[in-house]
């Protein structure tokens, strides 16, 4: 018995159990924290158990490169992982992922010619490296959009029928390698470099504010290029962790997808944005009036007299690094006895639940994070709307205007408000790029300028009232 | 059509596990709420560096001979390494601070 309970296998059980266990826990505030220390325990135990209950002479040298490989990947991993500003996670999860898909089709371009002749398990070395290819390519792009360094959706000419065509020709390579028994290396090179092409021209014309729904697509393709490295050794461990991220994670490519009413299928075959811009050309002219302007003394004191005030904070609010001051701002108010709540919707930010990582880490009370269902039918009651560098998710065309690219994304409704403040740092369109309306209601002031050079100064005029 | 029988028969346990896993993932991301996606997302993220053991193996497994497997086998145990070092770590950073209140 004693011998079973130090098995392979059965360490196996035991860290995919935690996995579906931490995943589980991931998902309550409570639990959370724990659930991911499981979830890493679990992975811990099933690293050292594959490398010390290995049956099989093996040289020492090659026991000394993994632990080298492994010492450094973990004092890389940690480092950047620790130093890595909140505001930069995203892309930091996508950097990771890519990983991790990289990891999958090298594993796949080493072990093919083993497999020669077994159909099989030659079509799920050809699919690891595949989809392991795509996740890694597709990743580094997404990566490079979200912190800048790519700007533009670059579009080929007819990129869509192009990208399907190159998709279709990778299958097809793939199954005519399967079928023949080939061992060329040269096939199974050009294979790869296809399907790391194919992976830049996948994401590349995908604009920067779907990254999210892509990094989690991408995500669970990662998963099933583990799954897919389980099947083939018939280890269970990543058999069952691989397909459970490929699972949760198409769910939550959906759940992200919902929350900004777009449909997977728009957000790759889409290009929003593109034929949109020429819509909003239009539409821009449609909307006439003119804004007003406030003052930060204006607000202070329309603050300094309201009884509830909501802060509906946006990616601006983090790209100012005006968290810890909309922290201090809401502390101030509310030690002058006025309600103070945070409304965040489920996209705020770069990815949903960003914002909420954002003001966490600010000691906002979790409490005060008010989500969108929750706060919606508060707006009414409410005196001052504060909005820091949002822009799409309080866009009323979501609701009205049924030839916006927005229309039917579910938003916070703000303008039931009685004032609205908006701080800008200037009329510039939101990420989505289209026109708001909202900028013109006759209860909206523009409040110009940084977010935190904004709210600080808001401060200083409270503190002397 | 004999083959795919063949193939079912052959691996049925691991059929019933992706089955099984299968609606597992839906079912434990079904009711999460939207501020917990971002950490879910991550946390996800690094489990599935599980794959750093298909890279492990590989290089267990390797003929010492074959400088250009081990030479991939060691990046793509690094590479996973990266993955659920990183993806775990992150995860708890981000987790910690939701923990901070008073």
């Amino acid at each position: 018995m004693m011998e079973y309970i130090f098995s392979l296998e059965f360490i196996y059980l035991i860290a995919s159990i935690t996995y579906i266990l931490g995943l589980k826990m991931l998902g309550h505030p409570e639990t959370a924290r724990k659930g991911n220390l499981i979830a890493a325990a679990g992975m811990t135990l099933a690293i050292l158990g594959t490398i010390f209950l290995y049956q099989g002479e093996v040289p020492m040298f090659i026991y000394s490169l993994i632990g080298i490989a492994i010492i450094i990947g973990t004092i890389i991993g940690w480092v950047i992982a620790k130093k890595v500003a909140m505001t930069k996670m995203p892309e930091l999860v996508s950097l990771f992922n890519g990983m991790g898909g990289a990891s999958a089709a090298l594993i796949g371009l080493i072990e093919f010619h083993h497999y020669v002749g077994d159909t099989i398990s030659i079509v799920t070395i050809l699919a690891g490296i595949i989809i392991g290819s795509i996740s890694f390519s597709g990743s580094m792009i997404a990566w490079g959009k979200l912190n800048g360094t790519i700007t533009k959706p670059i579009r080929l000419p007819k990129y869509n029928i192009l990208n399907n065509i190159i998709f279709i020709i990778l299958i097809a390579f793939s199954a005519f390698m399967a079928y023949s028994g080939t061992d060329s290396q040269l096939y199974l090179y050009i294979l790869f470099f296809g399907a790391l092409a194919y992976g830049i021209l996948f994401v590349v014309p995908i604009g920067g504010a779907d990254m999210p729904v892509v990094i989690s697509l991408l995500n669970s393709f990662t998963g099933l290029a583990a799954a897919l490295g389980g099947f083939l050794y018939g280890n269970m461990v990543m058999l069952t962790g691989g397909i459970l991220v490929g699972s949760a994670g198409t769910i939550l490519t959906f759940a992200m997808c919902d929350a900004m009413n777009r449909s997977l299928f728009n957000v790759i075959f889409g290009g929003f944005g593109d034929t949109d811009t020429a819509d909003n050309e239009g539409s821009s002219g449609k909307i006439q009036g003119t804004i007003k302007k406030a003052t930060v003394s204006d607000v202070a004191i329309l603050m300094n007299y309201s009884q509830r005030i909501i802060f509906v904070p946006g990616y601006g609010l983090a790209v100012a690094q005006a968290q810890h001051a909309i922290h201090e701002l809401e502390q101030l108010l509310i030690n002058k006895g006025i309600e103070v709540k945070y409304a965040i919707h489920p996209v705020a930010g770069r990815m949903p639940g960003h914002m909420n990582v954002l003001l966490a880490e600010t000691n906002v009370d979790y409490d005060k994070l008010a989500e969108m269902e929750d706060v919606n039918p508060e707006f009414k009651n409410t005196d001052v709307v504060f909005v820091v560098g949002a822009n799409d998710v309080v866009n009323p065309a979501a609701h009205n205007d049924s030839s916006s690219p927005i229309y039917g994304m579910p938003i916070l409704d703000v303008e039931n408000a009685k004032q609205i403040i908006i701080n800008k740092r200037s009329m510039k369109p939101g990420y989505a790029g289209i026109e708001n309306e909202l900028f013109y209601n006759q209860k909206t002031s523009m409040l110009f300028g940084d977010a935190k050079t904004v709210i600080q100064a808001l401060i200083t005029e409270l503190k002397g009232m | 059509m004999t083959e795919l029988i063949d193939f079912i028969s052959n691996n049925l346990q691991i059929i019933y596990i992706v089955i099984l896993m299968i609606f597992v993932g839906v079912e434990v991301i079904g009711h999460v709420p939207a501020v917990l996606h971002t950490p879910l997302m991550s946390g996800a993220n690094a489990i599935h560096g599980v794959v750093i053991i298909g890279a492990i193996i590989v290089m267990l497994s390797a003929d010492p001979e074959n400088i250009l497997a081990l030479a991939l086998g060691f990046v793509a145990v690094l590479l996973g390494t990266l993955n659920v070092v990183g993806g775990f770590v992150v995860t708890d950073r981000m987790l910690e601070m939701f923990k901070k209140k008073k």
